[in-house]
């Protein structure tokens, strides 16, 4: 099969690659870019370890055709971090103990910052609802929901500061 | 459409270890030239935190700050024998074997700082902020760092230790079942609260109070993790969970998460815990493991709230809507008396 | 969470400096950023993938295997039979001498659940592996299948496993796991009232977020590395090396960091099957559940069937417990027989019952081979316990916590198994928990303590 040339951004940065036709967005991410950051847990969709956002919505990449990408803006948990500073979500996750085998939490962070870019002051329900495509077996969910919400609360303390 | 609540408590223990013992691990500890700690493990982190803990314990033993431990797993190339993370062993077993690893390590490193301070071994201890002082006279002391220099490149010694913890295998007497299966054993009561809807069968749990008795909470927020946690994965096992929905009957059986079902983020409960703790008599600084019984008394706990709610006894798991709703119907149908 | 330190105050000491404090995740942070390392997050280049063929059958006789037309597709470098393997019988647990070997690394002459692996194709890609299983030509003659627990004890029921002769695993010559504690039968006769009850669970997925799976590679010094997210790296390895039939020190395992386990990641099915492929390719290969083999081919918690009959007096003494339990192995042993062994252990509860007798069954069926799970042979047995437990309050007309606080085990006890009770909580924990939730206790109920044997 010949192979398709695909030019996007991720995290900011310009890649280019040649890619199959039929090859998935998460592991080119993974694969050629080494960006295994993004996890695959399901292939099926339905476990949201893959998250991704495309021009700022979220996406699952295990089912994104990587070629759809093309001229797009790709986030990963990669990018979160502003040069060397974690994101107030990442802090939270950490500080909250919102982690534990820590294979969901790629896919919750992405998931979370998609919320919080669009919604700052979520309630509970509106962050239950941004969360609810990712599956975590770990922390039974509580610690997660808190952490988002106290990124939340820091990123608009840091913004009124 | 109405909804019935109840209450309902169940009361459980656990073992820590691998059942009848003969589960040993083994821990090397060595201390580089510059006073950081390695603890060589072949052990696995299947996200309880076993690196964290093992720290803190290693960091405890030997009378070092937490930060000054490394944790090197795992490679059975150099680390050595573990039987595995499973059985709720790895704080038991491990720890056990990284503190006489520590206490092995920890013994050449004072006699090192007692003759740097040229004093006897016995008139010094650690202070756990990285260095080594005479008792009382906390101004005359040395480093752990220059401690580990000397050691080295003045001594020519090794600060450095091997520890092995196993407990003693047992084997059932077959006509009586006689059999040693633990040393130490955790508890759990959980008081749940539920909904019923009456009309669907459909099961809402309210909230989990519980306490726990863990021997030792060596890291509190990460027991709290396996607290929070396993009661989400023991609600999950009440009420939703099957690779076989009409077990025995091996027919659609789920294939993905769609099918699978789990509880989501909006289906947490509200949950408050308390920990208790009576020290293990041969856990590490009195620790039991608890990784396994946080998800075992909120199953029947739930059950029973549900019989409390509407008087049905569902006896399988998973408690669907289906059956509850099914009991509800057939109690309609002929009343019994309430139990 | 808040520390009830009333409690056994006088058995504690001083609190640590390191201990006892929630010090930060040392692994917080690679989570976060994405950095910590599973094991499929390596490169190795001329990976090639494995993917399994499969059995569609419960239960089946295999005549033969065509691999032709597998072996014809563009990228397929290699495919693998039971004859490729060097010493194709196992058990998990044979290194703790639980025998017989009883399980296939892959099938031969029958298959006995739906997915057991018969034949593991090698391909440059998945999508190129996964089409050629489909080409793999396997005749079956498909023979009756068992699935019920107790059916599968009965005389003329399917034999599921030629290993063992009989669909049960024989532990020293009884057909079950036997505790007996004092005379049952006594009991009962003294008993005001004798209930029986049974429970059922059925098989229940660990399902961790990221499925099992390790990649091989052949080191150029002849040796084998394993990148695994096994539990239990010492127990792959050694299984492992007796498969394959090499000297153990020709095998390397690492790992360590693994996304969820929950027991469902220490069968060592993967890496046999993968390291062999190694070695016959001389390539990097990676074996990986994909979510559906995970959902229905790994193994689950066993389902289990639990029978409680107990007797009760009018003042609340449980005074006889029988318990007759099927642990639902599945097609193979794997880790069933130890937990059979551990639910046995576990009976008759955290209460001091005079007399208790505990029949524990191990038994085949056709169906996907059940293994440890969080809370291995006590999960479901509390399951059954607790609710036993509640119905016998009401019968007697006790509130629940009373009652169990009124056959809760006391330190120096005798359990069941013959050991004496110590260090024991059961009171303490279940008054706390009252206390937490606003459930009233009696005054005698509240000063009851698991260090003064009571009532």
């Amino acid at each position: 099969m010949a192979k398709l040339p695909l030019i996007f951004t991720v995290n900011g940065t310009e890649q280019a690659e040649f890619v199959d036709g039929d090859a998935l967005l998460v592991d080119v991410l993974r694969d050629k870019l080494g960006m295994t950051g993004t996890r695959v847990g399901c292939g099926q969709g339905t476990c949201g370890a893959c998250t991704i956002l495309i021009d700022g919505a979220p996406a699952l990449s295990c089912l994104t055709l990587a070629v759809s990408a093309n001229g797009k803006d790709v986030t990963t948990v990669e990018g979160l971090a502003m040069g060397g500073t974690l994101h107030a979500l990442q802090t939270a996750f950490a500080d909250g103990f919102a982690t534990q085998c820590g294979f969901c939490t790629s896919g919750m962070l992405v998931a979370a910052k998609a919320l919080l870019d669009r919604n700052p002051d979520p309630d509970r329900d509106a962050v239950v609802d941004a969360i609810s495509g990712n599956i975590c077996r770990c922390t039974g969910y509580e610690p997660i929901i808190n952490a988002i919400l106290a990124a939340a609360a820091d990123l608009r303390s840091a913004k009124s500061a | 459409m109405a909804k019935a609540r109840g209450r309902g408590v169940a009361a459980v223990n656990y073992p820590t270890g691998m059942n009848l013992g003969g589960d040993p691990s083994q821990a090397l500890v060595h201390a580089t030239t510059t006073g950081n700690f390695v603890v060589s493990l072949s052990s696995t982190d299947l996200g309880q935190g076993l690196k964290t803990v093992m720290t803190q314990i290693c960091a405890e033993a030997i009378g070092v700050p937490p930060e000054m431990v490394i944790i090197d797993t795992a490679d059975t190339d150099t680390g050595p024998h573990c039987m595995g993370t499973f059985a709720s062993r790895g704080t038991h077993r491990i720890g056990n074997a990284i503190i006489m690893a520590a206490k092995e390590a920890r013994k050449v490193l004072m006699d090192v700082a007692a003759d740097e301070l040229e004093v006897s071994a016995d008139d010094l201890e650690t202070d756990g902020k990285g260095a080594i002082h005479v008792k009382g006279v906390p101004s005359r002391s040395i480093p752990v760092f220059e401690v580990a220099l000397a050691a080295h490149f003045k001594h020519g010694k090794t600060v450095s230790g091997r520890g092995i913890f196993m407990q003693t295998r047992s084997f059932p007497d077959p006509e009586t079942g006689k059999m040693v299966p633990a040393t130490t054993y955790a508890h759990a009561c959980t008081i749940a609260e539920v909904e019923v809807d009456t009309e669907t069968g459909e099961v809402e749990v309210l909230s989990l109070k519980s306490a726990y008795e863990v021997g030792h909470a060596l890291n509190p927020k990460m027991v709290e993790q396996q607290i929070v946690g396993g009661a989400w994965m023991g609600m999950s096992h009440a009420l939703y969970e099957t690779t076989e929905p009409y077990y025995p009957d091996r027919a659609h059986g789920p294939l993905d998460f769609n099918e699978y079902l789990m509880p989501g983020p909006g289906d947490v409960p509200a949950m408050e815990g308390v920990i208790l703790e009576r020290p293990s008599q041969d856990g590490p600084f009195g620790a039991k493991g608890v990784g396994e019984m946080t998800a075992n008394s909120p199953i029947p706990a739930i059950a029973n709230a549900i019989f409390d709610a509407v008087g049905i006894r569902v006896d399988s798991l998973p408690i669907t809507p289906e059956k509850v709703l099914r009991g509800i119907l057939a109690q309609a149908a002929s009343p019994q008396p309430a139990e | 969470m808040e520390h009830v330190r009333a409690f056994f105050a006088a058995e504690r000491g001083d609190d640590g400096k390191a201990v006892g404090t929630s010090l930060a995740r040392s692994d917080a942070l690679g989570h976060v950023t994405g950095q910590t390392q599973f094991y499929a997050d390596r490169q190795f280049p001329g990976m090639l993938h494995l993917k399994m063929v499969r059995s569609p059958h419960d239960h089946a006789r295999i005549r033969s295997i065509d691999t032709s037309e597998a072996e014809k597709l563009p990228g397929v470098v290699r495919v693998i039979t039971h004859k490729d393997v060097p010493a194709n019988v196992y058990t998990i647990l044979r290194l703790i001498q639980v025998e017989p070997n009883d399980e296939p690394v892959l099938a031969e002459d029958k298959v006995r659940f739906k997915g057991e692996q018969i034949v593991a194709i090698l391909a440059e890609s998945e999508a190129i592996a996964r089409e050629a299983v489909a080409k793999v030509k396997v005749d079956y003659e498909v023979l009756p299948a068992v699935f019920d627990v107790e059916e599968a004890l009965e005389p003329g029921a399917p034999l599921v496993n030629e290993y063992h002769g009989n669909n049960y695993f024989t532990y020293e010559g009884h057909h079950c796991r036997r505790v007996r504690h004092g005379n049952v039968e006594k009991g009962f006769a003294e008993a005001d009232h004798v209930i029986e009850e049974r429970y059922q669970s059925s098989p229940i997925e660990h399902a961790p977020v990221e499925t099992t799976g390790c990649i091989v590679v052949p080191e150029a010094n002849g040796r084998l590395t394993c990148y695994s997210n096994t539990q239990a790296l010492f127990f792959t390895l050694d299984n492992a090396g007796l498969i394959l039939n090499v000297p153990f020190q020709k095998l390397r395992l690492i790992g360590g960091t693994v996304g969820g386990g929950f027991g469902g990641k220490v069968d060592v099915i993967t890496e046999p099957v993968a390291m062999l492929a190694a070695m016959l390719t001389g390539r990097p290969v990676k074996y990986a559940y994909s979510r559906e083999e995970e959902m229905q081919v790994s193994s689950p918690r066993a389902a289990e069937r639990i029978y409680i009959k107990d007797g009760v007096m009018n003042d609340g003494r449980i005074v006889a417990r029988q318990v007759r339990l099927y642990v639902d192995a599945g097609a193979y042993s794997r880790h069933s027989p130890y937990g059979t062994t551990k639910a046995s252990a576990h009976m008759p509860g955290p209460y001091t019952i005079p007399n208790v007798s505990v029949d524990a069954h191990c038994v085949y069926t056709n169906r996907t081979p059940s293994s440890a799970m969080r809370g291995f042979g006590v999960t479901i047995g509390d399951f059954a316990l607790e609710v036993q437990m509640d119905k016998l309050a009401r019968l007697v007309g006790m509130d629940p916590i009373a009652f169990r606080i009124r056959n809760a085990y006391r330190d120096g006890d005798m359990k069941a198994h013959g050991e004496l009770t110590k260090g024991a909580a059961l009171v303490e924990t279940m008054q706390a928990a009252a206390q937490l939730a606003g459930w009233p206790l009696s005054a005698e109920d509240t000063a009851a303590s698991s260090m003064k044997a009571g009532g």
